[in-house]
């Protein structure tokens, strides 16, 4: 039986707005992912450590302030620095055209904006840790 | 012509052209009939409506409503640094805005300063960045305090804004019973539905009381508080649910504010409320409506106001956020004007209208002024304002009011039987309900039980073409070379002991507001006034409940 995949859902940074992350938390849970929500206000080194301690294949983040840049950028920096290779980020959030571009350049798989279907996020990250 | 003749015609007519939906609900998920009469309406005039002006205010709040003045047109705006902030302001104002609304960004909405690591990448993203005093100066700069109403978007740290807003004023002479606005100063509905808390319920209280306490008698003219459903509603609750965690909240802040020794009726008339309005129309019409019934028998019942002010429920309005899309932005503008409509048969007394890119960035000035002509077009050209609550009467609007009533209270006691809001955040009832209904919106959505014009249905295929505001990158640096120099420049000795002073207060019951004034004066920036206070009331630790 191949392993269940786990996905670490986080809101960094300082945004409040927890709908989309809470949303697709469901949406993975109810897809068979199994979720682990950080909750609010974390820091990309919170979130890294998080996700290597609980040996995810993905990091979920949700940005809606506008800090997308440097916290993504912080977060892969991490990730490489720790030696996860094997993990995943993809983003949800309201990220401009042109940043997405860059954000795709540096390594973040997918960035998932308003009128994102659960369900086409939901495949794209079962596809991702096949 | 019966009613039987009626009913056997739908039958006849049903069955050949079955209608286009098996159930027809709100957005809400209130049932809702094919037709409205007399019969659903069995309410007593005089005790349930009655007039503009009077008790239970249901019909409006006064008593010669838009004929008198029309609703303060007030859109939110900030971002960047004060002075970009400061020109925006301006450039609303001539053009013919008639109300100020600050958006802070994150790092003043959480104590901290533009120089604190958490602060990367944030500063002046979602809103304007204030270390000290120099940056609301620079806000203000040209804009008279007495000449202008604001409102301020600010929670956990509203007590340093509202200090250094007194501050400006005395430093330019202007008497306080001058100053007009509101601060939202509304820390509960953080806890489930914004996400901006610092401190535990109990000293959020504290500071929120010392606020109504302060102000009752040195700003009789100020807003000490805009108890919010906007954020719950966007968070994914419905109109229900936002009426009652609304009122949830109120109740809690009222009989905080009794216990530390306040009459009802000095405090209560500055209250004042802040609602989304979505896209269900007459649905959002009957909420207010009923909102304002349910506000006046609260007072009245409960709280045992007498004076009628304490009873009358003052609504600022945002039109919904969350209804906005990033396909066909220019849709957008379609939305927030029937949205705006509701909000205005509905009795607001503010609105800010989102523009049309906003699901996509903070709006564009061009986008912006389209928002506010919406409203002018709505208050000058279209005659909506030319009599009042002009739907009061119409057997769907009034039967719905009723029900939104009705359930809102049951909803209401329910809420007191587990405890009040407080307890209920703590338990993360409030947190499920919300998140319940995000999830249930988001999958009929994608299941095209409810439609969305341009993204579940009629789609295009390309991309929007929208020329987006763009927050100049260099904002951060510049805040902090800015705080670098104030912090050279002041009296630092002087700071550290007023610093002191805080603790002391913090530590006593006595009221915060006045040391806080003179910490900003002295330009002790932000974080130094919170981390004080994070020292003695300690940090909210959320349990997240998925």
């Amino acid at each position: 039986m191949s392993k269940k995949i786990r996905i670490l859902i986080a809101k960094p940074g300082l945004d409040g707005h927890d709908r989309g992350a809470k949303v697709m938390a469901n949406a993975f849970r109810d897809s068979g992912v199994e979720v682990i929500y950080t909750g609010l206000r974390q820091t990309p080194l919170q979130i890294v450590n998080a996700a290597i301690q609980e040996d995810v294949l993905v990091i979920g983040l949700s940005v809606l302030s506008g800090a997308h840049m440097h916290l993504c950028k912080e977060v892969l920096k991490l990730l490489k620095e720790k030696k996860a290779f094997d993990i995943n980020v993809v983003v949800g959030g309201i990220i401009p055209e042109k940043d997405i571009k860059e954000l795709k350049r540096i390594g973040i798989k997918s960035v998932f904006g308003p009128g994102t279907f659960m369900k086409d996020a939901v495949e794209f990250v079962k596809k991702l840790v096949k | 012509m019966t009613k039987k003749n009626y009913e056997d015609l739908v039958k006849k007519t049903t069955a050949r052209f079955p209608e286009i939906k098996k159930e027809f609900k709100t957005n809400s998920k209130l049932d809702v009939k094919r037709l409205y009469t007399k019969d659903d309406v069995k309410i007593d005039y005089d005790s349930e409506l009655g007039y503009p002006g009077l008790y239970p205010y249901t019909r409006g709040v006064q008593p010669t409503m838009y004929r008198g003045r029309t609703w303060t047109m007030r859109q939110y705006a900030g971002f960047g640094s004060a002075k970009e902030t400061n020109k925006r302001f301006k450039y609303l104002l001539k053009q013919g805005q008639t109300g100020l609304s600050i958006a802070f960004d994150l790092p003043t909405q959480l104590g901290y300063d533009s120089d604190n690591p958490v602060a990367k990448g944030e500063v002046g993203r979602v809103g304007v960045a204030i270390d000290t005093l120099k940056d609301l100066e620079e806000v203000f700069n040209g804009i008279f305090l007495d000449k202008v109403s604001t409102s301020m978007t600010i929670n956990s740290t509203a007590i340093v804004l509202i200090a250094m807003y007194i501050a400006i004023a005395q430093k330019n002479n202007i008497n306080l019973d001058k100053l007009r606005g509101t601060i939202q100063n509304d820390v509960l509905k953080e806890y489930f539905a914004r996400g901006t808390y610092i401190y535990p319920p109990k000293q959020s209280m504290r500071i929120i009381t010392d606020i109504f306490e302060y102000c009752s008698k040195n700003l009789p003219n100020f807003n000490t508080i805009s108890i919010s459903g906007y954020h719950a509603r966007e968070a994914g609750c419905t109109a229900v649910q936002e009426l009652a965690f609304t009122f949830g909240d109120a109740i809690e802040y009222v009989k905080s504010a009794i216990n530390i020794g306040l009459n009802v009726d000095d405090f209560a008339p500055r209250l004042s409320f802040f609602f989304s309005v979505d896209n269900d129309f007459f649905e959002e019409i009957a909420k207010f409506r009923a909102a304002r019934k349910i506000w006046a028998k609260l007072m009245k019942d409960k709280f045992k106001a007498e004076n009628q002010k304490s009873m009358t429920m003052k609504f600022h309005c945002q039109t919904s956020g969350a209804s906005l899309t990033a396909h066909e932005p220019e849709n957008n503008i379609v939305r927030v004007t029937l949205q705006a409509l509701a909000a205005v048969l509905g009795g607001t007394q503010s609105l800010h209208t989102n523009s049309k890119d906003e699901a996509l960035a903070l709006p564009s000035e061009e986008s912006v002024r389209t928002a506010l002509r919406t409203q002018q077009i709505i208050a000058e050209e279209s005659n909506v304002i030319n009599t009042i609550d002009p739907l009061g009467g119409s057997y769907y609007v009034e039967s719905l009011t009723k029900k939104i009533e009705d359930e809102t209270f049951k909803l209401i006691e329910e809420i007191e039987k587990k405890g009040g809001m407080i307890s209920c955040i703590e338990s993360g009832f409030i947190q499920k309900e919300i998140q319940k209904q995000a999830y249930s919106y988001q999958k009929e959505i994608e299941e095209k039980k409810k439609i969305v014009v341009g993204v579940n249905k009629y789609a295009l295929d390309k991309k929007a073409d929208i020329k987006l505001l763009k927050v100049n990158p260099e904002v951060e640096s510049l805040q902090i070379k800015n705080l670098e120099k104030i912090k050279q420049k002041r009296n630092n000795e002087k700071i550290r002991q007023l610093l002191i002073q805080l603790k002391k207060i913090a530590e006593s019951d006595e009221n915060l507001m006045p040391i806080i004034i003179e910490c900003v004066k002295e330009y002790a920036t932000l974080q130094e006034i919170c981390d004080v206070l994070r020292q003695v009331f300690t940090e909210y630790k959320v349990v997240e409940i998925l």
